[in-house]
């Protein structure tokens, strides 16, 4: 449920980081507790974001989630599929339904590695 | 989550995998696959609910069709035994204690079906008003009682499959006390989706037995289990007005567009000075539906704006899973409640385009 090969927030964010650059999402946890995700809104390509900085919101039927920058770096990218199709984020946490893409400078110093953020995510429910 | 009150069906719930949240005091089930996939199942075949939360008070005496007259804003002159009445019940502000249904059980016998939050408090202000020397008696039945929603275009086809009388000639806003699978049920055809369907109220303790056998019987046909986050997009969509958002107590009837429900003819009832007094006055603000021009969804408490300068609030605001865009409900000053005013609303900061339009958002082809 959490790939190994990713980094977590306590927020419920992903990032794949791959040299400078990472990808970054909301996990399994937290695409099922927000329930059909039906709207994201995310930064403009360009937008220099510092870690822990609200990086867009998703938004299911019920709730609103906002998403923080787990890392210091400027989108590269963002996934405009889910403007139309938000609910790859249900269907596809890990994939498809990835947010932004980050050109990293520096990455937050609380991320967690896919054991600790399961321990964590067991201490939530 | 503080632990609320519970149907008997919380158990059925756990089993099928609900999700649980607070509402009105109880613990209800949100969900149990998802909310789309259960909006759009009572929209195309059909869902179960269980809306045992609701409250039931049985009004009855010699007196109770003029206790009733006096205390709710629609005629029950109109309604005859076997048939129900959509009402509100206002303080004298004019203001509203709860929206209900009123069934007429015999000539002097009703019942009131009240929102779950408001019981107690629709309780208190009942025996409040209750008249010196006049026989009415009022007893709430709701710990007795369960209540099952079947919803949705297949709703009739399938409790025909397992009740006792013909379903099929039951008009809309009419009741018969027959049996499902040998079990006593008030069948009344109403509902709050804005779909085709039928509310059954059964004995508590057979409401389990109900629930199973309905959703065995519709299972071929798409029936699902449905939680009260489909019931609230569902309700939204067909522009069907929730108590505590579109109406409160410091909301009228009329703001609300309910005036249709407000029986003008009436000798008196509670609130009537104050309606006809903003009925011949004019209202200050009234309730419109929106839809977003932009991208984003109204919510709860989110200013609406006409050239920057703030006309109202968001009572409601969803994702149409129907219609699949995005929509509000939202009461503005009377000069900007027109059809096609283009307004904003602020969401997060930002004043994105909105366009007023008629309601319902969403009409079913019944």
């Amino acid at each position: 449920m959490y790939p190994e090969n990713l980094k977590y927030t306590k927020e419920h964010e992903w990032l794949l980081v791959r040299d400078k650059w990472g990808t970054v999402g909301i996990t399994e946890y937290a695409q099922d507790a927000l329930g059909d995700v039906v709207f994201v809104d995310l930064p403009k390509v360009g937008t220099k974001l510092n870690a822990g900085e609200s990086l867009g919101v998703v938004e299911s039927v019920k709730a609103i989630s906002d998403i923080y920058a787990p890392c210091t770096g400027i989108v590269k990218q963002v996934n405009e599929n889910l403007f139309a199709t938000p609910e790859l984020i249900n269907d596809d946490p890990y994939g498809e339904g990835w947010l932004v893409e980050m050109e990293i400078e520096e990455l937050a110093d609380d991320l967690l590695t896919a054991e600790e953020y399961a321990e964590f995510v067991a201490e939530e429910e | 989550m503080s632990p609320g009150k519970r149907t008997v069906l919380y158990p059925k719930h756990v089993a099928l995998g609900a999700k649980m949240v607070e509402f009105g005091g109880w613990e209800m089930p949100v969900q149990y696959k998802s909310i789309l996939s259960e909006h759009r199942a009572v929209r195309t075949a059909a869902g179960l609910f269980d809306v045992s939360h609701m409250g039931e008070i049985e009004v009855s005496g010699r007196d109770s069709f003029a206790f009733l007259q006096r205390l709710l804003t629609n005629d029950l002159a109109k309604l005859t035994v076997g048939q129900a009445l959509y009402s509100l019940m206002c303080y004298p502000t004019g203001g509203i204690v709860d929206d209900l249904l009123v069934y007429k059980l015999a000539d002097e016998q009703y019942w009131l079906v009240v929102n779950a939050g408001n019981k107690d408090k629709d309780l208190a202000w009942l025996k409040e008003q209750l008249p010196a020397e006049q026989e009415i008696r009022i007893r709430d039945r709701s710990a007795e009682i369960g209540l099952l929603a079947l919803q949705g275009p297949l709703a009739e086809q399938i409790l025909a499959g397992v009740s006792a009388v013909s379903v099929a000639d039951l008009k809309s806003f009419y009741f018969v006390i027959s049996e499902i699978a040998g079990i006593k049920a008030l069948i009344s055809r109403t509902g709050y989706t804005g779909e085709a369907g039928f509310e059954i109220y059964l004995a508590v303790d057979k409401t389990p037995l109900i629930w199973d056998k309905l959703l065995q019987a519709g299972q071929e046909v798409g029936l699902v289990p449905a939680g009260l986050g489909a019931r609230d997009t569902l309700r939204f969509e067909a522009g069907l007005s929730l108590y505590g958002q579109e109406l409160t107590e410091t909301t009228t009837p009329l703001e609300a567009g309910l005036g249709f429900f407000v029986a003008w003819s009436k000798d008196d009832f509670i609130g009537k000075g104050v309606l006809e007094k903003q009925k011949k006055e004019g209202l200050a603000r009234k309730l419109v539906g929106f839809k977003m021009l932009e991208r984003g969804i109204p919510r709860e408490g989110y200013l609406l704006q006409k050239d920057g300068i703030v006309i109202g609030q968001v009572t409601s605001g969803s994702y149409a899973p129907t219609l699949e865009e995005n929509f509000g409900l939202g009461y503005v000053t009377s000069a900007h409640a027109f059809v096609d005013n283009e307004i904003s609303v602020v969401i997060r900061g930002k004043s994105l385009k909105a366009r007023i339009i008629k309601k319902p958002f969403y009409k079913s082809g019944r």
